[in-house]
């Protein structure tokens, strides 16, 4: 019995996570797969009646306004957020005597709650006495900037607020990717007189490649999950005009009331995650097992 | 790290250009933590008749003391103290049992290999990606079976079991690059599994304990989502307390109040990574780059 114990131990360490992870995170994408599956709305059904849920979501309007703003959201998010980030980690990257301290600076927001930022940003951003009063007050009489109340806009304002809280951070992954690179190669090519930018676009960038990717996936990710700060920014309003699929689904589950919309967005929602994430993950694994 | 040497007046020109570039993005990032403190200290007559970004004509920390204790989220007006405390509650006990959980875990995957080992790494590694939608609905139910529906004990439940993922992770990256040879030595000189674990490897993991505390007390200070789903009007934690203080709709919208909520939801995790932003970065970088 001792012995038996003994040589089990670390299985018997780690069973109680390996069960835990098994019914909290399997069992429960299962279950809620398959209430996607049934008539479900106030309370769970079980009799399976095949995709009626998911031809409600997609003649749903406001599902597909959460899906354009996906759309619109993640494309300009993640894009502004890169740029952005690569412009800051080059410029920082050129012997700056304060970067360590400029850093802290660039980085701080990821420490803030999204719900911080989306208060901080509906507060600037806020018509009437934000940044269009600054602007009038400078003698722009006619300066208007009413996104955040303006439907057709206010998915742009999410955009500002996210791109703000994390394009440091992309800043700290290139910053690293730069500082990878062989510097013996950029040596080789100083001496050979090739100019600085040059040596940017064909050395550098390029061998940063596998950089930008989990600058992507890491991005990708954050932009499906957001929840936090459309509901402190524009609390998914006016209207529904900034709903995004997180926010459809937390409404038809708590407020509404029908299960079988919330399952069903969800499960939408995590297909949409692992098809960035999966082959990233897949690929990376495959690549360690090569080395 | 290029510099060509062709003009060195042209050169200093660019240098100052580039430090000013630095700075303006410096101000881009510091603009809404400035306008959220000067908004605080000013009174509401100010603010309506002022600009956004000026400085207070008379400092008042009549918000601050409204924020902390008189403030309105809903029905009652206690101000955010309650709510601080909860989250405090929530966190401490939440971060300790899921990093020492991680410890166990990691140690077991990267030092006792089993037959299955790898296996339930990657079903841990995998949890870390879903988005949290996918389990909300049976998560619901379950604290309810279990008696925990909107109740602290629930909330940490939660989030230990999503943290878990994260934190096995952070320690088995950690321990796997310590020669299994370490173990077979102390395996001859009688030592246990539990003897090994606690006093070789942990005396090792100080800054591996560092990294994956700060992750998950910012983590789950942060947390929106679980608190605002499973949570009711007495155990709300603090970043729900401040979103209901921000979109309350009863009486006079107080600007200043809102930015000393956002400022005091804010402290703790800006706190951490002031004192430990290097720690917070590496358990960035490490958590997005997952595997």
């Amino acid at each position: 019995m001792f012995k038996w114990l003994e040589k089990n131990i670390p299985k018997i360490v780690i069973a109680p996570s390996f069960f835990a992870i098994l019914v909290f995170v399997y069992g429960f994408i299962a279950w809620t797969a398959w209430i996607s599956f049934t008539k479900s709305r106030l309370m769970p059904k079980y009799d399976i009646v095949g995709f009626i849920q998911y031809d409600r979501l997609f003649d749903s309007p406001r599902w597909e306004v959460a899906l354009n703003n996906l759309f619109i959201f993640g494309f300009l998010f993640i894009l502004i957020a890169m740029i952005l980030g690569l412009i800051i980690a080059i410029f920082l990257d050129q012997r700056i005597r304060i970067e360590g301290f400029l850093r802290t600076i660039y980085l701080y927001p990821m420490a803030l709650s999204l719900i911080v930022t989306g208060t901080a940003w509906k507060w600037i951003l806020n018509p009437g006495l934000g940044i269009e009063n600054v602007f009038k007050n400078w003698g722009f009489e006619n300066f208007t900037f009413d996104w955040l109340v303006n439907p057709d806009y206010a998915i742009y304002t999410v955009v500002i607020a996210g791109v703000w809280q994390a394009s440091g951070f992309v800043m700290a992954l290139f910053l690293a990717g730069l500082r990878s690179v062989d510097q013996e190669i950029i040596k080789a090519a100083k001496v050979d007189g090739v100019p600085t930018t040059k040596i940017y676009t064909a050395i550098i960038i390029p061998s940063m490649a596998p950089i930008f990717l989990s600058a992507f996936i890491v991005l990708a990710h954050l932009a499906i999950k957001s929840f936090d700060l459309v509901i402190a920014l524009t609390g998914g309003g006016p209207g529904y005009a900034t709903d995004l699929p997180a926010t459809y689904m937390y409404t038809m589950a708590f407020s509404r009331g029908d299960l079988g919309q919330a399952a069903s967005s969800a499960i939408i929602m995590m297909i949409v995650i692992f098809s960035v994430v999966v082959p990233y993950l897949y690929s990376e694994l495959r690549n360690k097992n090569d080395q | 790290m290029i510099n060509n040497s062709s003009s060195s007046y042209t050169n200093v020109m660019l240098r100052i250009l580039l430090y000013i570039i630095l700075f303006l993005f410096a101000f881009y990032y510091l603009l809404p933590l400035f306008v959220m403190i000067t908004t605080s200290l000013k009174s509401l007559e100010e603010i309506k008749t002022g600009s956004l970004v000026s400085l207070p004509r008379e400092l008042t920390f009549d918000a601050w003391s409204v924020a902390w204790s008189k403030a309105c989220t809903g029905i009652k007006c206690e101000g955010l103290k309650p709510y601080f405390w909860n989250s405090i509650f929530i966190a401490i006990p939440a971060v300790m049992i899921s990093t020492f959980i991680g410890a166990l875990n990691g140690y077991v995957i990267a030092q006792w290999r089993f037959k299955w080992s790898n296996i339930i790494f990657a079903l841990l590694l995998f949890g870390c990606f879903i988005p949290f939608q996918v389990i909300l609905l049976p998560m619901a139910r379950v604290l309810g079976i279990l008696n925990l529906a909107g109740s602290i004990p629930g909330l940490i439940l939660v989030h230990v079991v999503y943290g878990i993922g994260f934190t096995t992770l952070f320690f088995r990256n950690f321990y796997v690059s310590i020669p299994v040879e370490l173990i077979k030595a102390a395996k001859i000189d009688g030592a246990n599994f539990f003897r090994i674990f606690w006093s070789i490897f942990l005396p090792l993991s100080l800054p591996i304990i560092v990294v994956t505390v700060i992750w998950q007390f910012t983590q789950i200070w942060n947390d929106f989502l679980f608190g605002v789903s499973f949570s009711e009007a007495g155990t709300q934690p603090i970043t729900v307390a401040l979103n209901n203080i921000v979109n309350s709709t009863t009486g006079v919208k107080e600007y200043n109040v809102d930015m000393a909520s956002a400022i005091i939801a804010a402290l703790p995790t800006l706190l951490v990574y002031i004192i430990a932003g290097k720690y917070f970065i590496r358990g960035l970088t490490a958590g997005s780059v997952k595997g």
